[in-house]
């Protein structure tokens, strides 16, 4: 392929949480993990199978201090979204309410044939999940 | 602001995009907050540029909006539909914030705006985000003659 997307930004307010939430709520598994000093950590987790990289990118790291406090409250707002595709939506998003997660939407079959549904990661990112819908028969 | 503070204005917010067809009140929102209906209604505006009232009801307008362009819908029909209890209400709103009556935006071709994910469509019409009034986007760029 001459062209392709490597590297997705996730802003975190919370590294660690968001390391627990994308590895062990989502099935995420650890690609990169380099610690650089008390600023700065290189850390990339990918979908098994997938070549393409979640930047779990802590607003502490990512963002020049003059601008971090605009930078967390951004995120915390919750503004900004992460769009990911499951396997089996309706799983997946039962699993995550298990463990107390804001809701956003529930899942529902959308006229643009996928079948999503809306939750917020613990830094408060938009997280939309979704499943491509396939006619049956 | 702090940002486990933004965060409980965050969860009312999303109670607010999440359960506007329902009779919210500034008190119910602020519960979800974890607040006082007065510091709520003063830390909303400031995180989220809106009162919170103002805000349910772009939501509820918003969410009209979406409902009249698939067409099949009246505009009673779907003024009830978002939360709204007064056909004059909801048309005064809808006209003050889109900038024309629900039934002229009802019938106009919104064909253009198929295939913007309807997330961001929603997100775009927000309060605050386009300078009054919000038409996301339909004003700025004119149909092909």
């Amino acid at each position: 392929m001459a062209l392709s997307i490597t590297h997705t930004t996730v802003f975190c307010t919370d590294l660690d949480e968001a390391l627990a939430f994308y590895t062990q709520r989502l099935g995420f598994e650890v690609h990169d993990d380099v610690p650089m000093g008390p600023e700065m950590r290189w850390l990339t987790v990918r979908a098994p199978g997938d070549d393409h990289d979640l930047l779990l990118a802590s607003v502490d790291h990512h963002i020049p201090p003059a601008d971090r406090q605009a930078m967390r409250e951004i995120v915390a707002k919750g503004d900004l979204a992460v769009f990911l595709q499951v396997e089996d939506l309706d799983k997946t998003f039962e699993s995550l309410r298990a463990t107390g997660i804001e809701v956003l939407q529930e899942p529902v079959d959308q006229p643009y044939g996928v079948r999503d549904a809306a939750v917020r990661d613990p830094s408060g990112n938009h997280l939309r999940l979704s499943q491509p819908l396939t006619p049956r028969g | 602001m702090e940002v486990a503070e933004l965060a409980h204005l965050r969860r009312a917010r999303d109670l607010l995009d999440r359960e506007y067809a329902q009779p919210l009140d500034v008190p119910a929102m602020a519960r979800a907050a974890l607040m006082s209906p007065s510091l709520f209604a003063r830390r909303f505006r400031e995180a989220y540029g809106d009162p919170p009232y103002g805000y349910l009801q772009a939501r509820r307008v918003e969410r009209a909006m979406a409902l009249l362009r698939r067409g099949d819908r009246s505009v009673t029909d779907v003024c009830m539909a978002v939360g709204f209890t007064s056909l004059g209400s909801f048309s005064s709103t809808f006209t003050r914030l889109v900038g024309e009556p629900p039934s002229a935006y009802r019938t106009r071709d919104h064909s253009r705006l198929a295939p913007v994910p309807p997330c961001m469509t929603r997100a775009w019409a927000r309060p605050g985000w386009i300078a009054e009034p919000c038409r996301i986007g339909e004003a700025a760029a004119a149909e092909p003659a």
